[in-house]
């Protein structure tokens, strides 16, 4: 069997003291060569995996003819976010795993090739869609993150007029407020935003729904509303010095980052603490976003404490690679106790003690237990929490009779809706901190039933 | 989508008020509560409290002291420039009902956000006690529209040159001390100063509110950055404020955290003017 291609990295070395994107992307000829690994399987399993069913097959089959045009207007017929998708994605569990050449060895490179098709697009400049015809209905988007982002598009598409609300100044939700520039440059996401409002796509930035406007107001004055609002509320863990000076949840450190663009203080106003020794807590993408990023503002020293295992690290392994070889040390089973307070009530470090793995929890999981009088410390001058976030309650705020899960999730049935007439939810605020690629799929499956509303109503 | 300036003008030596076009956001707006705004889009996004709103005419006042690069720059804008950002209302309103006696209390450009709820607590059938003050008389801003919205009103400076000589806390325990029974306490200014006030008022057992100013980025709920500590719990301030018990806040806390960006904000500060300095 063919070696799938290697994805060009920068150097780790240079990277570090960088923010520019990581992965190079493959060149004509590496597509080419990756495409022509493909199988081309009769009963292809791969789009099975796509929780937006892109037709795999076909592009991939165009891209190996060299016909590149064709093969991201395949993609664009179920995804208006490829470039994004092509390097967010975690592949390696949806489209690849479903490859017949994983089996024996590696699977095709469907995400590389997705990049690589929208990548070649936007270098010779996208061409402006055509509008639909209007169908006279108008719609409300709450949230300019992935799954808003797919709802509008899908929603305008069809023809009816939509406004896409989002309470921060800038569009893209966690691609642009979480995702560093290193994994997704932000030209990225704005071109992709611009292509969305081409479409039509009437975006209200500076809007916080729930303050300005409540849901109630919205479903009179729209014929139907979609919720997109994401899980943004972040989790602290309740111990001891989590409110000292050098304490971050990892959004607000992402935030000042990517969003505020931080990096680069003072060209840009807002500050950030560029600690030296910085413990990251936690072991999702958004602790190896978080461990990156402080490493490019000039750590000298990353770790990142885990409770669980190495298996158990929930993030990608593409992105537990890439912190390994910039210099990230990852504490395993290990747990915070207590933050330790230096002098001003800032930071000086972290009690820790180790973990164990004992019988799994509900979540089939083996549940980390506490080695008792196993308690060591670890310096540190800055501490970023990672544990999570949950749905952001704002919107609830004058949204009489919409049903809401134990943990503030917002409830639908399985084509999207809401337990309100004429509303639809989907992405992180229904499931909880996800995927930008589940909450995709998830817009457009209430874009989906919105239509079929509004044909009918 | 830009926000027009429709007015700027100082009210006291370095003090300002701006009135901005931004119908949707006065259209909500409700006394306590507060906007972010960034000028472009290289600025910090700042939080200010609400000092007036007129749903109407669509505009909405803010009221801020010359500090840092951010505040300074605005203070140099004029009704021909506009403000990339201007985001609100944002925070909870103020809890304005009927409960009797209120005071009122501003302290420096914390009598900005007072007004706004002076007026809604007097609307509301109170019996309205406000207390104005500064370090000097020049420095007291909007002190004729308090005392037209207020059925009692007091001044003080800390040097004397107007009204009592000392700070507004020694008026509030005069009152107190009179024997006036008084519902709540209203209290916003520096955070030294409110948590003078707290201190003052907890064996007098009167409800003492006050509202919280620390850094924050997006204000609703997002970031974290605004944690405060009010009865041994965590609280945002930006969604589960900014007003709080007075008596539970860990004011030491708020202005540790508030400092943390004392060396940035001062590079910031210096940068801005020597690149002003350079280009005049």
């Amino acid at each position: 069997m063919v070696a799938r291609e290697k994805m060009p990295h920068q150097d780790p070395e240079k990277r570090v003291d960088n923010f520019d994107e990581v992965a190079l992307g493959y060149s004509e000829e590496q597509a080419l060569t990756e495409a022509a690994r493909c199988l081309e399987c009769k009963n292809p399993k791969c789009v099975e995996g796509c929780p937006v069913n892109v037709d795999i097959p076909t592009f991939i089959a165009e891209v190996k003819e060299g016909k590149f045009d064709e093969a991201i207007a395949t993609i664009k017929e179920t995804n208006s976010l490829a470039a994004v998708c092509g390097r967010v994605c975690p592949q390696e569990v949806q489209c690849e795993q479903y490859c017949v050449l994983a089996k024996k060895g590696e699977p095709v490179a469907i995400g590389r090739l997705e990049r690589f098709c929208a990548d070649r697009e936007r270098e010779k400049g996208v061409e402006a869609p055509v509008k639909a015809e209007p169908t006279g209905k108008n719609v409300a988007v709450i949230g300019a993150g992935p799954a808003g982002l797919t709802a509008a598009a899908d929603l305008a598409k069809a023809g009816h007029a939509v406004t896409l609300y989002e309470a921060l100044h800038d569009t893209g939700g966690v691609l642009t407020y979480g995702i560093p520039e290193f994994r997704l440059p932000k030209a990225i996401v704005r071109e992709e935003v611009d292509y969305i409002k081409q479409l039509g796509v009437d975006v209200k930035v500076d809007y916080v729904i729930g303050k300005i406007k409540t849901l109630d107001e919205l479903r009179t004055e729209f014929d139907a509303v979609f919720l997109g609002t994401g899980a943004g509320l972040p989790k602290f863990m309740g111990i001891e010095g989590e409110n000292l000076n050098g304490v971050y949840s990892a959004n607000e450190f992402l935030t000042r980052v990517n969003l505020m663009k931080a990096y680069r203080f003072p060209d840009y106003d807002t500050p950030i603490k560029r600690g030296k020794r910085v413990i990251v807590v936690g072991g999702g993408n958004v602790a190896m976003d978080a461990a990156r990023s402080a490493l490019r503002l000039g750590a000298d020293e990353v770790n990142i404490v885990y409770r669980r295992g190495e298996d158990e690290l929930p993030a990608r392994q593409e992105e537990i690679e890439n912190a390994k070889e910039e210099g990230v040390v990852f504490k395993l089973l290990t747990n915070p106790v207590r933050i330790l307070e230096g002098e001003n009530m800032t930071v000086k470090g972290v009690e820790c003690i180790k973990m164990e793995l004992g019988e799994p929890d509900e979540s089939g999981r083996r549940r980390p237990v506490p080695v008792e009088g196993s308690e060591f410390v670890i310096d540190a001058d800055i501490v970023i929490i990672a544990i999570g976030t949950s749905p952001n309650p704002m919107i609830l705020s004058g949204s009489e009779g919409l049903e809401v899960g134990s943990r503030g999730t917002i409830v639908v049935d399985d084509s999207g809706k809401t337990s309100l007439e004429n509303v639809c939810a989907g992405g992180d605020a229904v499931t909880g901190a996800a995927t930008v690629i589940s909450a995709m799929g998830a817009g457009k499956l209430a874009a989906k039933t919105i239509n079929e509303y509004l044909k009918n109503n | 989508m830009p926000y027009k300036i429709l007015e700027k003008k100082q009210i006291a030596p370095p003090v300002h008020l701006m009135k901005v076009q931004a119908s949707d956001v006065a259209k909500a707006a409700k006394a306590g509560q507060f906007i972010i705004l960034r000028i472009d889009e290289t600025s910090e996004r700042i939080p200010l409290t609400i000092a007036d709103f007129d749903a109407e005419e669509g505009y909405v006042s803010i009221i801020f002291q010359e500090m840092g690069k951010t505040t300074k720059q605005l203070a140099k804008m004029s009704d021909v420039d506009e403000l990339q950002d201007f985001v609100g209302p944002l925070g909870t309103p103020a809890d304005v009902r009927k409960l009797g006696t209120v005071i009122l209390v501003g302290g420096g450009v914390g009598i900005a956000p007072v007004y706004p709820q002076v007026k809604a607590y007097l609307e509301a059938g109170n019996k309205v006690i406000s207390i104005i003050g500064a370090r000097n008389e020049d420095l007291l801003i909007l002190e004729d529209e308090m005392k037209a919205a207020s059925d009692e009103f007091h001044v003080a400076t800390d040097d004397g040159s107007k009204g009592h000589h000392g700070f507004v806390t020694d008026v509030v325990k005069e009152i107190l001390d009179s024997g006036e029974d008084v519902a709540r306490i209203v209290v916003i200014g520096p955070p030294i100063l409110m948590k003078v006030a707290a201190g003052m008022t907890e064996p007098y057992g009167v409800e003492t509110i006050v509202s919280l100013n620390p850094i924050m980025i997006d204000g609703t709920g997002m970031c974290g950055g605004c944690r405060v500590s009010v009865g041994g719990e965590t609280k945002f301030a930006c969604v589960d404020g900014p007003e709080f018990d007075a008596h539970k806040v860990d004011f030491n806390l708020l202005m540790s955290r508030l400092a943390l960006y004392r060396n940035e904000e001062s590079e910031c500060l210096e940068n801005h003017e020597c690149t002003c300095r350079g280009g005049n």
